[in-house]
């Protein structure tokens, strides 16, 4: 068995290390073992032995990989990080930006500002190397199991088969000391893009493939250029390719894009000297830098038909993958590791049904959906497919210069929002009129101030009943789950936000928040059964 | 709004006649790019999904 590392690590942080259960007699039974310490594994991890779950992570790498890969993290994946213990950290490390400039050849076509919204937490975006990122993950799971949280990481193991017992599934892993077996209750892979597990339970992979390259560079350079995100159609410099991105990271290192087309000779590309050379065109021939990482990156757009498929749940880009345009890849991936760690959790505390996952099946194939079409769309505007779509993408370009009409179809990715669970089993009614649209059911809360901090701070890690203005008691218990009181009123919202977000025209309101923040339900006063209604319908007993 | 398919031009070859005059010693690059910027900048006029679709199914 070959257990030579597929990649260079950025920070090895899980070295091999032998344990007893590989000279155990007969496999040992956990109850949930994740395959693949990448962000998503890491991070569903994290949620689950918060919760007191113990999970094993296997990875066959003793680390994390190197290059920036990911790099835009967005708001939404920055709470999910905040409520994991490590948001705070990446926000601090990462860069943040709002300016952007859109270029067509050599001509600007305009810029822009994305003016923040007030009132979060979090940025809308910040600028991330993806290995800082998932270092941030780790470091959290090690402060996490100095309290006595049950994570445990096994670097360099890697799965070698699977087998579906009904009951439980058999994993055969790799060593460096030799195979050895164990068993899991339920296994969640996210094993990446590639991921082993789907192939090995013959699992179709479906959807559009884009042929298409991108030459992706990390550049050091200490120059002076400014914090903003550049972006190229048909870029003016020699052999640039379709689109160009210019982008700022954290230590004086830039990460540039080129999209190379789909006929290209791989390892010409990535020599140095011809690296070299599309850099030099792009930054001038003045510019000193040194060359950090480089790579090769060939994208898709396809999901697989389910996520959940008996015992094993998939996640992230194991589940479905995107075009680069608008950074939804790593920032769903977080979207489904929060969603399907509560539920798991409920499940195996017997509190919940087991058809409670196919609800993170359906809840999160329909947050890909929403991600292929976007990243569907920006790569029929960049890279269009007919002579018509050409005239029509560079008239539109063309129109951007001189009316602001046009410069919102101008599209080279629209930055991931989180989904909203619109008519899904699990969402419950809106019997709140007048309320704002943003926080209807199946939407994120949003975040707004909340005394000295932040609300989504405030929210519990189980479920809430958010009251504004009115009284209710201090929890609800249904079911074996329980939603506790946050209270909220106007009259301490001096930044009218509360009103604002989660009012509107409405004077009272009351919220039951699931554990992952997303909005149940709504009702104008504490109406006791119907919210024990809604409580039964999350947790997929109704 | 449903879409117009009545006459409602009153000016209609003076107006037609404008269309022609634009495109005048134009390349036929120029005027498909010419006709595109049109169209989007009427896209943009109407504003209304429904009466764009029922628009593109007269048109086809």
């Amino acid at each position: 068995m070959n257990m030579e590392p597929r990649y260079r690590l950025a920070f090895q942080l899980y070295p091999y290390e032998k344990v007893p259960a590989q000279d155990a007699g007969a496999p040992i039974r956990h109850p949930i073992v994740i395959v693949g310490a990448g962000p998503i594994g890491v991070a569903t991890a994290l949620d689950l032995g918060q919760r007191g779950q113990p999970v094993l992570v296997l990875d066959d790498h003793e680390g994390i990989g190197e290059g920036s890969r990911a790099i835009c993290f967005s708001q939404r994946c920055l709470e999910i990080a905040d409520r994991l213990g490590c948001g705070e950290a990446m926000v601090e490390k990462g860069v943040v930006w709002n300016l952007g400039k859109v270029f067509h050849g050599p001509q600007k076509v305009f810029e822009f500002n994305l003016l923040p919204e007030e009132g979060h937490k979090n940025p809308a975006f910040i600028n991330l190397q993806q290995p800082y990122f998932e270092r941030f993950l780790v470091d959290q799971v090690r402060a996490e199991q100095a309290k006595g949280t049950p994570i445990e990481i096994r670097g360099r193991n890697r799965v070698t088969a699977i087998e579906d017992k009904g009951s439980h599934v058999l994993l055969s892993i790799e060593t460096p000391d030799g195979p050895y077996q164990i068993e899991a209750d339920w296994l969640i892979a996210c094993d990446g893009a590639r991921s082993p597990l789907r192939d090995m339970l013959g699992l179709g992979f479906d959807g559009r493939v884009f042929e298409d390259n991108f030459l992706i560079a990390d550049v050091k350079m200490t120059a002076d250029f400014p914090t903003e995100r550049w972006f190229w159609f048909e870029p003016p410099f020699k052999d640039a390719g379709q689109s160009a991105l210019l982008h700022k990271q954290p230590d004086d290192i830039w990460r540039i894009d080129f999209q190379l087309g789909w006929d290209i000779d791989r390892e010409r590309e990535l020599k140095e000297e011809n690296v070299r050379a599309r850099v030099d065109a792009m930054l001038g021939p003045d510019a000193r830098y040194e060359l950090e990482w480089t790579s090769i990156y060939t994208f898709q757009c396809r999901r697989m038909e389910r996520f959940r498929h008996g015992r094993v749940m998939f996640a992230g880009d194991a589940a479905h993958q995107v075009s680069p345009f608008g950074a939804r890849g790593a920032n769903s991936g977080m979207q489904d590791a929060e969603n399907l760690a509560w539920k798991l959790d409920l499940v195996i505390g017997g509190v919940a049904p087991e058809n409670l996952l196919d609800s993170y099946s359906e809840e999160r194939v329909y947050g890909a959906d929403e991600n292929i079409l976007n990243s569907t769309r920006a790569t029929d505007f960049i890279t269009p497919k007919s002579e018509m779509s050409t005239i029509f993408r560079n008239a539109v370009l063309t129109l951007a210069h001189d009316h602001a009409f046009a410069r919102p179809l101008v599209n080279s990715g629209r930055l991931s929002v989180p989904c909203t669970y619109d008519g899904l089993s699990l969402t419950g009614d809106d019997a709140l009129p007048g309320a704002p649209t943003r926080s209807r059911p199946g939407a994120p809360s949003p975040d707004t101030p909340y005394g000295n901090g932040f609300l989504l701070n405030a929210l519990g890690a189980d479920f809430t009943l958010l009251t504004v203005n009115t009284d209710a008691p201090e929890s609800v218990t249904e079911a074996g789950v329980t939603a506790t009181r946050l209270a909220l009123t106007t009259a301490d919202d001096p930044t009218g936000l509360i009103a604002d977000r989660y009012l509107g025209q409405a004077s009272v309101a009351v919220y039951l928040i699931r554990p992952d923040q997303h909005v149940v339900a709504r009702w104008p006063d504490f109406d006791e059964p119907a919210i024990r209604r809604a409580l039964r319908h999350a947790i997929g007993l109704e | 709004m449903p879409l117009t398919l009545t006459p409602n031009m009153p000016d209609q070859d003076a107006i037609y006649q404008d269309l022609i005059a634009a495109h005048e010693g134009l390349s036929k690059d120029d005027s498909d790019a010419l006709n595109a910027r049109l169209i989007l900048i009427l896209m943009n006029h109407i504003g209304d999904r429904e009466v764009l679709v029922e628009a593109l199914r007269a048109a086809k």
